[in-house]
């Protein structure tokens, strides 16, 4: 593929990735971060996250599928996921993770168990989406090209 | 506490009264019982008793007022129980005084009635005593009259007496007998004798009543001698009448004195007794029986007394008839008493009793006295129980009026209080509502802050940025409203506390210099600050707020000033005080700008400070400023001149459409002023300008052995001093203040001044050549007056034959009115552009000297370099429980330089922060399991804090802590939530400040270049 084409569509991409509101200024940020010392620190914190997430919500499983669901431990874990996907800008995780603390608050087990559906089918969303981003940056790369920002 | 006080004063109007009470009563009560004791000792009983019954009354009382001021002590806190407690006692009081007045009526009456019975007692007993006297000397007169008889007519035959001289002897000697109105004698004729009798005689024995012959008798008793006055008696037969008959033989048979029953006389029809004795032919022994005295009878004498006048002649000569009613009566018969003497009018007054003895067994008499009057009312008794009733029921009034008035005035204070506790209630929620809203707003201007600044990030056409810019620093004004709002209610709660902390006021000021000198350009307003050599270097005291003072007052200055200038003068109080019988220069034209000013010495008149006669200690450590904002804008109207301290008044209401701003800002500033132990004050003129000054008190920083939150200060400025030290400077400008102002500014980089104030001056100056002179400043106003002179100094400057010619800058108001200057780009000419700050001094002469080429990077630079220049090789330690979160933290800080340690758990930095350490900061997540980041600071604080003092004390030694005597790493929290961190809860776990999560690179370097010179 032509890699001017490839790069157009990465940056479209990026664009329609703002514009749907599944990453923020902070993702931007982040790109900002990376410079030659540090050429891999976007991938690096994106798959930490990854890896972190997915622990966080097997291990938000588990906690409200016990018999009494400790709303505290439960929090916890919510905070942790807000302040990841805050930090790598995964913006539609971070709000559904602020309605899933209110739901905590409130000791809404309903509640709460529908944001975890909503927070897992947000992050397998962003995740898709970072994934094919990085796939597409790769591509690029192995083009030869440079990754536009 | 206003109830406590009136309650104590109702307690104390309580008590006084009671003593007073008290006072009287016992007053009213003892002189009684020494009146009582005194007059009359015989009621000794009734007023022992009496007194007695007083002091044990008297007893109870003092105890029951024991006991009522003790319970009022006692449940001084529920005035109900007082109120029924005075209420109870009232009613009993009102009682007892009555029954008390009763008594004493009582007590006084009967001691008035037991006198006037002693009276009458003894005018009675008196009477008796004489009416009994004056009878006994008369029956002892009929007496000897008997012995006279038996003497003289039955001893001697014959007889030696007949009628004719019994009748004149008797007559002669009438007045021995005051009491008898007649005599007479009869003597016992047996009928065996009666005819030799009646033929001796010449007359025959008759009888009494009928005056007739007397019948044939056993024996007979005529008369045979009778006084003239009786004489009608003569030859009546004694024993023929009743009376006399029992008379008679009562006496012969007694040998005493024998009185009859009273009866009516015969000729005058009054009252009488008789007394008869008997007269004996022999001696009788006084043992002799009747029979022997019967046997031995020779006659009888009888005096007739009468009673009537011989009681009325006793009274007159006692005078005393007209207040007492005598009555003589004879009770020899107990049931009837026969009345002698006197009306028998009854009256049931008070009468006395006594016994008269006139010598007769048989006979009893008796007088009675009563006073004619009835006895007065006992008007003393009665006023006295009367007045005692009367006060102590008024005293039961003012208690009851007093305790009712404690009562209402307690329910006043309770409304009051009520009341007051209501409003602070509201004013509570005032400030609350205040700082939540506050709050409440500041959260989602932030959001709509960040997306402005997102919006600038992308691609925009010019106005679209316009109006993002527009939006963007509408929302910073509106956010720095709150902040004053917020402020505001915290002061009025009290919530605001200074600092303690070290600072550079002079780096302080250079910085509030930059923050207006924008705008202060654009307005082509000069803007200048001078600060005495004598102040300190190193103060000690609340930076922050001391800046946010000065930003106010030059704020408001700024705002309302658009041509002249703007001073800011700091100098100690003591030299201000120094200076004012000194200062004489006038100041109307040697001002800044030219422009005239206020006088500032105005605005500080009524400082207390100056008033004292010792305003400072001058051994205390204590800085006393005094700083001024003088400007030479609008001036605040007359009128409004009172108001404006006060929260939210602005001159005029269209001041606030066209200069902006909630009026808030003088007033916060007059409560940190007042916190800071200072006093604020101005003087204004109308379309002249304003000189605010305040004073304000710090303690000298140097000098200070106390361990102080010691914030480390920009030093540039000193750094850079070095470099110029020892260089000599001139300064041109013919204007005092303005170059007193530069003078200050150069001098601050060690360089040595010299001020003139034309060409000519300056010239020979630099010519003299002893001391090289290595840079000439010269003003603006100057260079522009005359082009060619300046033209001209520039070429003979370069002419100058020694060493290099000096460097020739120009003192510039602002870069715009330079700009058009074009004469300056012709020579070899650097613009300083005013307001003179020594950091900007420096790198502008560094620049134009080539002295050393260390960027200044605080001026125009971007902020991400300068975050570089801090941050670069700063070994820094980042906690969070959250690894995404602390690679995303880590690789920012790693993107300036930093060299970075992550930690995820509050306890590894406890342990990573125990001196000794090479940590230079750390940035501490606050939210986090097991231990929060307040908790951790906490902590890490304590270890450091014992650290230093076992180093200073000598505990440890230095050099195994890398020579640090004082560990203190600077913390700063991270979080993501700005409203939960607030300053003071960072402060108050010993935190530095505070960064927002995700890292803003503005934010970042605020707090950073506040610990990394």
């Amino acid at each position: 593929m032509d890699l001017v084409q490839l790069q157009r569509q990465l940056v479209d991409y990026k664009t329609s990735l703002y514009n749907e509101g599944f990453l923020d200024e902070q993702f931007t940020q982040l790109q900002e971060l990376q410079d030659e010392n540090n050429p891999d620190f976007v991938v690096e914190v994106v798959s930490l996250f990854f890896e972190d997430s997915e622990r966080l919500l097997n291990e938000l499983t588990k906690a409200l599928e016990q018999q009494s669901v400790d709303f505290k431990r439960v929090d916890a874990h919510v905070h942790q996921l807000k302040g990841s996907s805050s930090s790598i800008g995964a913006q539609r995780v971070q709000k559904v993770c602020i309605a899933f603390r209110n739901y905590c608050e409130e000791q809404n087990i309903e509640g709460c168990v529908k944001c975890l559906q909503q927070v897992r089918h947000e992050y397998s969303l962003v995740k898709t989406k970072l994934e094919s981003m990085f796939q597409l940056q790769q591509q690029i790369l192995s083009a030869g090209g440079s990754i536009p920002m | 506490m206003s109830l406590l006080h009136v309650f104590g004063f109702g307690l104390k109007v309580g008590h006084l009264l009671w003593i007073l009470c008290c006072w009287i009563a016992s007053m009213i009560s003892m002189n009684w019982f020494i009146n009582g004791e005194f007059k009359n000792p015989k009621a000794g009983l009734l007023g022992d008793s009496g007194s007695k019954m007083w002091f044990k009354c008297w007893d109870e009382i003092s105890n029951f007022s024991f006991k009522i001021h003790h319970q009022y002590y006692q449940y001084i806190g529920s005035k109900k129980v007082c109120k029924s407690l005075w209420r109870k006692l009232l009613f009993p009081w009102v009682i007892g005084w009555t029954l008390a007045s009763v008594w004493i009526f009582y007590y006084m009456s009967s001691h008035a009635t037991e006198k006037s019975k002693e009276t009458l007692a003894s005018m009675c007993e008196e009477r008796a005593r004489m009416l009994q006297d004056q009878f006994n000397v008369s029956m002892n007169h009929i007496q000897a009259m008997s012995i006279l008889i038996s003497t003289f007519h039955h001893g001697k035959t014959p007889s030696a007496i007949d009628q004719g001289t019994f009748a004149r002897y008797t007559e002669q000697t009438d007045f021995e007998r005051p009491l008898t109105s007649g005599v007479a004698y009869a003597v016992r004729v047996l009928h065996s004798e009666r005819e030799q009798f009646e033929r001796q005689q010449g007359w025959t024995i008759k009888r009494m009543d009928t005056l007739e012959t007397s019948p044939i008798q056993e024996e007979y008793a005529p008369v045979i001698f009778a006084q003239d006055i009786v004489s009608h008696v003569v030859s009546l037969d004694m024993l023929s009448g009743k009376e006399d008959r029992e008379n008679v033989l009562r006496a012969r048979r007694s040998g005493k004195g024998v009185l009859t029953a009273p009866f009516r006389l015969l000729k005058t029809n009054r009252l009488g007794v008789i007394l008869t004795f008997a007269v004996y032919k022999r001696d009788l022994p006084s043992n002799a029986t009747p029979n022997e005295r019967i046997e031995a009878t020779d006659g009888y004498l009888g005096g007739v007394f009468d009673i009537e006048s011989l009681v009325e002649k006793l009274l007159q000569q006692l005078s005393s008839e007209q207040t007492t009613l005598v009555n003589v009566f004879d009770t020899s018969n107990q049931s009837c008493p026969v009345s002698m003497y006197g009306s028998n009018s009854s009256n049931d007054g008070l009468e006395h009793v006594s016994h008269l003895n006139f010598g007769d067994p048989f006979r009893k008499h008796e007088m009675r006295c009563r006073f004619k009057q009835k006895p007065p009312l006992p008007w003393v008794a009665i006023t006295t129980s009367i007045g005692i009733l009367v006060i102590a029921l008024l005293v039961g009034h003012i208690f009851h009026a007093t305790v009712n008035r404690i009562a209402k005035v307690e329910d006043d204070c309770h409304k009051m209080m009520e009341l007051t506790k209501q409003a602070e209630a509201a004013d509570i929620a005032k400030s609350q509502f205040l700082a939540t809203v506050s709050h409440e707003i500041r959260t989602p201007m932030n959001g709509v802050l960040g997306m402005l600044d997102m919006l600038m990030d992308t691609d925009l056409d010019v106005t679209q940025l316009d109006y993002v810019r527009t939006a963007q620093a509408s929302g910073k004004a509106l956010v720095a409203l709150i902040n004053e709002v917020l402020d505001q209610a915290k002061i009025e709660s009290g919530k605001l506390e200074l600092e303690e902390v070290q600072f550079d006021l002079r780096a302080i000021l250079d910085d509030v210099l930059s923050l207006f000198s924008g705008k202060s350009q654009d307005k082509g307003v000069e803007l200048a600050v001078y600060i005495s050599d004598r102040v300190p270097k190193m103060l000690i005291g609340d930076p922050g707020r001391f800046r946010q003072i000065i930003t106010n007052l030059m704020g408001n200055s700024i705002k309302f000033t658009e041509r002249g200038h703007i001073l800011v003068t700091v100098h100690l109080v003591e030299e201000v005080i120094d200076s004012i019988e000194v200062e004489t220069e006038s100041s109307s034209k040697d001002t800044l700008s030219g422009f005239p000013v206020a006088d500032r010495r105005q605005s500080w008149k009524g400082f207390r400070t100056f008033g004292q006669e010792e305003p400072v200690h001058p051994f205390s450590d204590s800085i006393n400023l005094i700083v001024s904002v003088e400007d030479t804008g609008l001036g605040i109207p007359l009128d409004d001149q009172s108001r404006v301290f006060t929260p939210f008044m602005q001159v005029g209401p269209s001041i606030a459409r066209t200069h902006g701003g909630t009026g808030i800002g003088l007033s916060i500033s007059k409560c940190l002023v007042g916190l800071m132990k200072g006093e604020i004050g101005f003087v204004s003129i109308p379309k002249v300008g304003s000189t605010f000054t305040f004073t304000a008190v710090f303690s000298s920083g140097s000098s200070s052995s106390k361990v102080h939150k010691s914030q480390q200060i920009n030093s540039q400025s000193n750094t850079v001093s070095s470099e110029f030290h020892g260089m000599r400077a001139l300064v041109l400008d013919p204007r005092p203040v303005r170059a007193k102002v530069s003078r200050y500014h150069i001098q601050r980089l060690g360089i040595h001044v010299e001020i003139v104030s034309d060409w000519k001056q300056a010239l020979s100056i630099i010519n003299r050549g002893n001391n090289a002179i290595h840079m000439v400043l010269i003003e603006q106003e100057v260079w522009d007056r005359d082009l060619s002179c300046s033209g001209l100094f520039i070429n003979k400057l370069e002419k100058i034959g020694h060493g290099t010619p000096p460097k020739v800058f120009l003192l510039c108001n602002s870069i715009n009115s330079s700009r058009g200057n074009t004469t300056t780009g012709a020579c070899d000419l650097t613009i300083i552009s005013k307001p003179l700050r020594a950091s900007m001094l420096a790198a502008s002469l560094q620049r134009a000297m080539g002295i050393g080429n260390k960027g200044n990077p605080r001026n125009g630079e971007l902020p991400s370099l300068s975050l570089r220049n801090l941050l670069l090789g700063r070994k820094i330690l980042i906690v969070d429980d959250n690894n995404v979160n602390l690679k995303v933290a880590a690789g920012a800080l790693k993107k300036y330089g930093a060299d970075v340690v992550s930690a995820t758990r509050g306890i590894e930095a406890i342990e990573l922060l125990t001196p000794p350490h090479q940590f230079d900061a750390c940035f501490m997540d606050i939210q986090m399991p097991e231990m929060d980041g307040f908790e951790a600071t906490g902590r890490i604080r304590d270890v450091e804090q014992n650290i230093n003092n076992r180093v200073q004390f000598g505990g440890l030694p230095v050099d195994a802590y890398n020579n640090v005597s004082n560990w203190h790493v600077p913390i700063l929290a991270m979080t993501a939530d700005v409203i939960q961190a607030t300053h003071e809860q960072c402060q108050q776990s010993g935190m530095d400040g505070y960064v927002s999560k995700p890292f803003e690179a503005e934010q970042l370097y605020l707090e950073v270049s506040r610990f990394f010179q």
